[in-house]
């Protein structure tokens, strides 16, 4: 019965004995005086370990996951195409994206086709997971470091599009939220200059010289 | 029995049935991916998705294969031919074509409508590969605004499949599209000054496998994953037209037509495609409403359904013969049916009425020829007459010894006073009654105004009962060929309003709820006319209300003709 049980077979288990206590340990002393030691030696340490918060900012770690940004692109455009890949993404369904057209006759906007109309995030039902980040094919949206996020209403912590790109403009120049690209348009992703080099997804039949990397002069074209 | 072999598995074919191998496949549930051929319009073989190996079964058992792929589409099958759908000849072929394809493809899929419904999507995944050798930039060409005033063109996206230039030359006959320039510089044009807008121009932006071709009036609204289907029939006349309602959050964003080969083939008009807006008008009723001495007030369901009833029943105890229901060609015959079986178990001697179904010009048959007259074998014809379920209501009204008489007739007898109860439905969404017309309800005791849009009715009505589009209920349309077809419950109503169907239901005072195929084999056991609704569930495709024979010559005027290997345009 016990062997149906097991995911581990009886030969590979092996079987140990308690070790025997000596004559010292038996008595409990060393454990008591080295307890006590450890005490006597934080009772006489004077040094603080509390964060004196709001005067003192925490070091936050640069993954650290908090409020969105929308991120602009050299002309200053919103770089979101509105392909609402992130309201797909989103566990928490806080992100609700209208799209338009871009204006065409705009010099500023002719080689964009679709932007965003309105850009609403709900920073309070947000679980700040970073699928959104994860799922934006030109790095628009991007969580930021900011933590101590604070309001009076519901209503205020629904962050539009003017308050996103707003974000924006107030984190860029922290070093904990560079600009990591300019680019917002799509295609080979991002900005890269060369190709990972990464395997296709595909299996690649012996000598298929399609498989072999491409040079790294492709992607500058673009 | 001719029998065909796709990838070793056997498919039996029926002696007369001219298939390609892509059919044949389809039969065998083997997909063969196809971009340039569609059912119904004629085979180009020119996008070489579908390139498979074919071979022949000679009677000693031996297999002759063709040394070379051929494309799928172009190929009839006979007696004995063997397809090869997978073989490590047929996948370097497909994942060839799809590179070949994707050379100038933008990749630009999280902008595009198409994306999650997108053929080069799809068959990318499935058979193509993951890289692309292109070392050089990409052939991009300018995207054209103005194809038509419901159509725009992605220039860039096509893939030169010309399904959209084949259908307006074959389907509609108006051939505005064409292909203008060659080779690298192929692009889908229209004639300068001559856009695409004819009444069935929308249907190109469906036969686009690829974002190309797109809709004005979809554009970037939503994305695809995240629409609902429900299918439907569009009512916006008697053809019927096999229709899928997709919605998102209630909020209906676009009609796709299904295939139906009983009904309309593959396509459907401009008219139904775009004529579904009044669904969402802020003219909705949204509440029950009830004339009281402070004048018309919102009440519940639950409080004005009991006073309708005694009023109802006050009416025909008083004078049966001057209580009248009047059906519209707009209900479903569910409806038809709950609400004459009411009002007959209320008195015998209670009249039953329906207004005809509007009529708008002639019915308009394509393909046009050049001078606009339409071909003498028509593939699509849009009807003259407006209201998708007129065939089916008269059915139920003729059992139980309505009659059919204009609005305007039922309104004299009104003020003669021969009428002095009505019940009006409507649902007709361009407005049934004028504001002179109305007056003369004045006169009747007991008005009931089962609608879903405001009209100038409503001050005269005792009653106002919300109904519900054709998209919010479940029931059966009968189209003008006698096709019975059931249409679904794609979104919940708007407010306090109820799908027609429950309203009838709960008035007649019956239990449980309403459930079209239970009311549909209780109708098939009671009316002979509509005996053929027994099954209940009428499937996708619907039933012939009477046998193939008796409608075959009304239903060969509407399916397609089969389109076979071949012809060339």
């Amino acid at each position: 019965m016990a062997e149906e049980l097991t995911p581990i077979s009886n030969d590979d288990v092996v079987w140990m004995e308690e070790p025997e206590m000596g004559f010292w340990e038996s008595t409990f002393l060393p454990a008591i005086f080295s307890g006590l030691k450890n005490s006597l030696r934080h009772v006489t340490d004077f040094k603080p370990v509390t964060q004196q918060y709001p005067e003192e900012k925490p070091d936050l770690p640069l993954n650290y996951r908090g409020v969105h940004r929308l991120n602009r692109d050299d002309k200053g455009r919103v770089k979101c195409v509105a392909c609402m890949m992130c309201s797909t993404a989103c566990p928490a369904r806080c992100i609700d994206i209208v799209a338009e057209e871009a204006p065409k006759d705009d010099p500023l906007w002719a080689d964009r086709d679709k932007r965003p109309k309105s850009f609403v995030i709900d920073e309070l039902k947000c679980i700040y997971c970073g699928m959104c980040e994860e799922a934006c094919p030109v790095d628009s949206i991007e969580l930021t470091h900011i933590y101590d996020l604070t309001g009076l209403t519901r209503q205020e912590m629904k962050f539009n599009k003017e308050k996103l790109l707003e974000v924006f403009d107030q984190t860029k120049d922290n070093p904990r939220d560079p600009i990591r690209t300019h680019r917002g348009i799509l295609g080979p992703a991002s900005d890269f200059t060369s190709l990972p080099q990464v395997g296709p997804a595909t299996q690649i039949p012996q000598g298929d010289k399609a498989s072999e990397p491409v040079s790294t002069d492709v992607i500058k074209q673009g | 029995m001719p029998t065909v072999y796709v990838n070793d598995q056997p498919v039996e074919l029926k002696p007369d049935e001219r298939l390609n191998c892509i059919q044949a496949a389809q039969k065998a549930g083997v997909e063969i991916p196809h971009y340039c051929w569609h059912p119904s319009l004629s085979v180009v073989a020119s996008c070489r998705m579908c390139l498979v190996e074919v071979g022949d079964k000679k009677p000693d058992g031996t297999v002759a294969m063709v040394p070379k792929v051929v494309p799928g589409c172009q190929t009839p099958v006979k007696d004995g031919t063997v397809i090869v759908t997978n073989s490590p000849k047929v996948q370097a072929a497909q994942r060839g074509t799809l590179e070949y394809l994707l050379l100038n493809h933008p990749l630009d899929c999280p902008v595009c409508d198409q994306a999650g419904e997108c053929g080069l999507q799809d068959f990318s995944f499935k058979y193509g590969r993951a890289y692309s050798r292109l070392a050089e930039p990409k052939n991009q060409k300018k995207d054209k605004p103005y194809i038509g005033d419901q159509i725009t063109l992605f220039t860039d996206r096509c893939i030169m499949c010309t399904r959209c230039v084949r259908f307006t030359r074959e389907i509609s006959g108006t051939a505005e599209l064409q292909v203008v320039s060659r080779g690298s510089g192929e692009e889908i044009d229209i004639f300068p000054g001559k856009p695409c807008n004819n009444k069935l121009a929308g249907n190109v932006v469906d036969l686009c496998p690829v974002g190309a071709l797109c809709s004005k009036d979809f554009l970037y609204e939503q994305r695809v994953w995240w629409l609902k289907g429900k299918n439907s029939v569009c009512a916006g006349c008697s053809t019927g037209c096999s229709i899928r309602v997709d919605q998102n959050k209630d909020v209906v964003y676009r009609l796709k037509p299904r295939s139906n080969p009983l009904a309309q083939g593959e396509f459907m008009c401009d008219e139904g495609r775009f004529g579904w807006k009044y669904i969402h008008s802020e003219h909705r009723l949204k509440f029950p409403m009830q004339k009281l001495p402070a004048g018309i007030t919102p009440v519940s369901w639950p409080q004005i359904l009991p006073a309708l009833r005694q009023a109802l029943t006050e009416a025909a105890k008083r004078a049966p013969e001057k209580l009248a229901v009047v059906l519209t060609p707009f209900m479903t015959v569910e409806e038809a049916y709950l609400l004459c079986k009411y009002l007959k178990s209320l008195s015998p001697a209670a009249r039953l009425l329906m207004t005809p179904a509007p009529v708008v010009g002639a019915d308009d048959s394509y393909p046009k020829d050049l001078r606009g007259q339409a071909a003498p074998q028509p593939k699509f014809t849009i009807r003259a007459e407006k209201a998708p379920n007129r065939a089916g209501v008269e059915l139920v009204l003729h059992h139980f010894g309505g009659t059919v008489e204009s609005l305007d007739s039922i309104l004299a007898q009104v003020s003669q006073g021969t009428l002095e109860a009505v019940y009006l439905t409507a649902g007709s969404p361009e407005g049934w009654i004028t504001d002179e017309q109305a007056k003369s309800l004045a006169k009747a005791k007991l008005v009931i105004v089962q609608d879903l849009l405001d009209s100038p009715a409503l001050p005269w009505a005792t009653f106002v009962l919300p109904g519900t589009s054709w998209a919010e209920r479940d029931g059966t349309f009968v189209n003008h060929a006698g096709l019975a077809q059931a249409i679904h419950r794609g979104l919940r109503s708007p407010g306090d309003a109820w799908p027609d169907g429950r309203i009838c239901f709960e008035l007649a005072g019956r239990t449980g709820i309403f459930h079209a195929p239970t009311i549909r084999q209780e109708i098939a056991g009671e009316i002979p006319a509509l005996a053929a609704l027994i099954v209940g569930d009428l499937g996708d495709e619907g039933i012939f209300l009477k046998s193939a024979g008796e409608t075959a010559s009304a239903a060969d005027s509407e399916t397609q003709v089969p389109v076979t290997g071949g012809s060339r345009s």
